[in-house]
Order: structure tokens, then sequence, then C-alpha cells
């Protein structure tokens, strides 16, 4: 492209890399969030991008969010966040408002309350593909599974609460990995 | 509907919410529903599962579906709240974080967070799903629509859009020839 990066990265542009990224969304954000930022601006190298969502994804909130908070941040601030978290929110909420307008109007008609329920249900298959196809990519030891598990019956089958669990899990695996670690390192140094 | 003490419910759920959804919207689900539905009653399992559903269509970050709950209970006010209480503290966390990452290069750190927190975000993701399929089951044709899903979304590179889309017309072949379906 021939602007200079620096003129590249304004607000308004901010604003629309994501709006763009949200839009295109339909079925999820995450791959779109790749495509554009990655290959068609090449504002970030695939590895750049690949640490970005590193730290996004271990963060709270959904990632492409929290991606827009910390690359609009990076390149123009505070105000460089709010342009590209309102430019990733906008059409998506205006395109909900819509739906939910309409489905509250012909909610009560039997093939609306049909067709809500299928892909309801299909809605569930796709979040539990979801999960089974992250279990596949992490390749988890015996800890890592372990605190899926746990967390998994606790909250799935329980339906314990999430903060109590996720405090505790997370402090006892991050515990065992820390002493792991540290042996690791002791044993590393040792002569 | 939209008196004050309900949005003020609204905003305080969903900022606590925003806090602990690592692994973003979808890992919170049996979170939001075990408060919403079990609760405080605000709405039952059909509802629940339905908003989901009408969420899914639309474009976007899955944080729409804590939008939409908000409009269900309080129209454009408690749209606004819910996504505004749900986005903030997690992206003030994102902010700080951000810089933190650019301030000091600790690699180890995130290696290690990461280490901890994403199988326990898999976890909750697929609590999410358990939780869902329970809420959407109104018989076998459901049952076979989740498994059919997980396996199109596990097996093939469709986008899954057409899987729901399918799914919808699914549901509405299936009230017309009179199966039981709701």
């Amino acid at each position: 492209m021939a602007t200079p990066p620096e003129c590249e990265k304004n607000r308004c542009q901010l604003f629309l890399v994501f709006f763009k990224i949200g839009v295109c969304g339909f079925g999820g954000v995450a791959s779109w969030a790749h495509r554009i930022i990655v290959e068609e601006r090449a504002w970030l190298s695939d590895q750049d991008y690949a640490e970005l969502l590193g730290i996004a994804s271990v963060l709270p909130g959904a990632n492409t969010v929290n991606i827009a908070v910390i690359l609009g941040d990076r390149y123009r601030g505070v105000t460089g966040s709010i342009s590209a978290v309102a430019g990733l929110l906008l059409m998506p909420l205006l395109i909900l408002i819509g739906i939910a307008a309409l489905y509250e109007k012909y909610a009560l008609q039997s093939d609306v309350r049909n067709a809500v329920a299928g892909a309801a249900a299909a809605t569930a298959g796709l979040v539990l593909a979801t999960a089974l196809k992250m279990i596949r990519s992490l390749r988890p030891d015996f800890l890592a599974a372990a605190s899926c598990a746990v967390v998994f019956v606790a909250v799935g089958l329980f339906q314990l609460s999430l903060t109590l669990t996720l405090i505790i899990v997370a402090a006892v695996a991050l515990a065992i990995r820390a002493t792991g670690e540290r042996e690791g390192k002791a044993e590393g140094e040792a002569p | 509907m939209s008196s004050a003490p309900i949005l003020v419910s609204i905003t305080r759920l969903f900022a606590e919410i925003s806090l602990v959804a690592i692994g973003g919207a979808n890992a919170v689900v049996p979170e939001i529903h075990r408060q919403v539905v079990d609760q405080l009653h605000w709405m039952d399992d059909r509802t629940f599962i339905n908003l989901i559903g009408v969420a899914q269509v639309a474009p976007g970050p899955n944080v729409m579906i804590i939008s939409l709950i908000g409009w269900h209970m309080a129209g454009a006010a408690g749209l606004a709240l819910a996504t505004l209480a749900v986005i903030l503290p997690s992206s003030i966390v994102a902010f700080g974080a951000g810089r933190l990452a650019r301030a000091h290069d600790e690699r180890r750190l995130w290696r290690l967070a990461k280490l901890v927190l994403a199988p326990i975000a898999v976890g909750l993701i697929l609590a999410s799903g358990a939780v869902m399929a329970r809420a959407a089951d109104r018989g076998a044709l459901t049952i076979a629509l989740t498994a059919g899903m997980t396996v199109l979304v596990l097996r093939t590179r469709l986008n899954p859009l057409i899987g729901l889309a399918a799914a919808a017309v699914f549901g509405i072949c299936a009230g017309r020839f009179g199966l039981a379906f709701q």
C-alpha cells in the first residue's frame, strides 16, 4: 500500500478495520480478524498476531474485543481502543436489534418457534464442537486434562459458581505448574 | 418492564460475568444460565436457549448473547447497559495487560498463564455446550440436531452458519409434518 504505515493506523482506519471484522463475522469473528489484520492490511505478521491472540485469549472477555482494545491502544492510545471496539460492535448490535425486533414480533408463530428451536439445538452442537476442536489443538498433558475435566463437571454438570471454580482450579494448577517449573530449573542448573 | 432496579441488576450481573469470562462469552453460558434462569428467575429454560439461538444468527463477537438478554429484559436501555457492562470491565483489564506486555517482554509469564488458563477456558466452553444442549433438548429430533452439528463442525470446514440455517429449516419442516418438536 502506498500510504505510510503511521498514517494508515489512525482512529478512522482502526474503526473501519474492526467494522469490517464485525460485519463479516457471521458465524464467528475469529478467523476474519486474522484474515483482515494479517493478510489484508498487513498490520501484524503472523507471529505477532499469534502472540497478541495468545495474550487476548488468557484475558477475560471476547478475544476479538480484547484484540481491538490492545491494538487500538498500541497505535492510538485510549481513543484508538475506543474507536476499534466501537467499530467492531456497531453493526452487529444494529443487526441484533433488527433480528430481536423481528423475533419478538413473530415469536408466537409456530414456524418461527420451530426454526429457532432447531437453530438453538444446532448452536449447542457448534459450541460443543468448538470445545472439542480446542482440546484437539491443545494436546493437553495430565494436569491440563484434569483442570478441563474438573471445570466441566463443576460448572457444566453440577452448575456450581463459575467464579469460585475458576479461582480454585486456576490457583491449584498455577501452584503445581510453578513448582514444577522451579524444580525443572533447579535440576537444569545442577552440575 | 424497564424499571430502574432491573437495569441495576442487569449491569451488576454482567459486569461481574465480564471479569470471569476467560474463553469469551461462550464460556459463561452456564453462569448466565445459573443466575438468570435458576436464581433470579428472569426467564425459563426455553426462552433462554431461544435467545441464544437468535443471537447466534447476528454477526460479531459472542457477547451479543448478553446484549440480547439485556434487550429481552429491558428493551434498548437494557441492551445498552448489558453490552457496556460486559465489555467495559474486561476491556479495562485487557488495556492494562496490553500496556504491561509492551513494557515488559515477559513471555514466560504469558506462557505460564496460557498453560494454566487455556484448559480451563476449554472446560468452560464444553460446559456451555452441555448446558445449551440440555436447554435445547425437546426430544430425539433436537438431540439429533445437536449431535449432527457437532460432527459437521468437527469433520468439515463448512461455515457454521450454513449448518444453523439447515437446522432452522429442519425445525420448520419437522413442525409442518407434525413431528413432536416443541
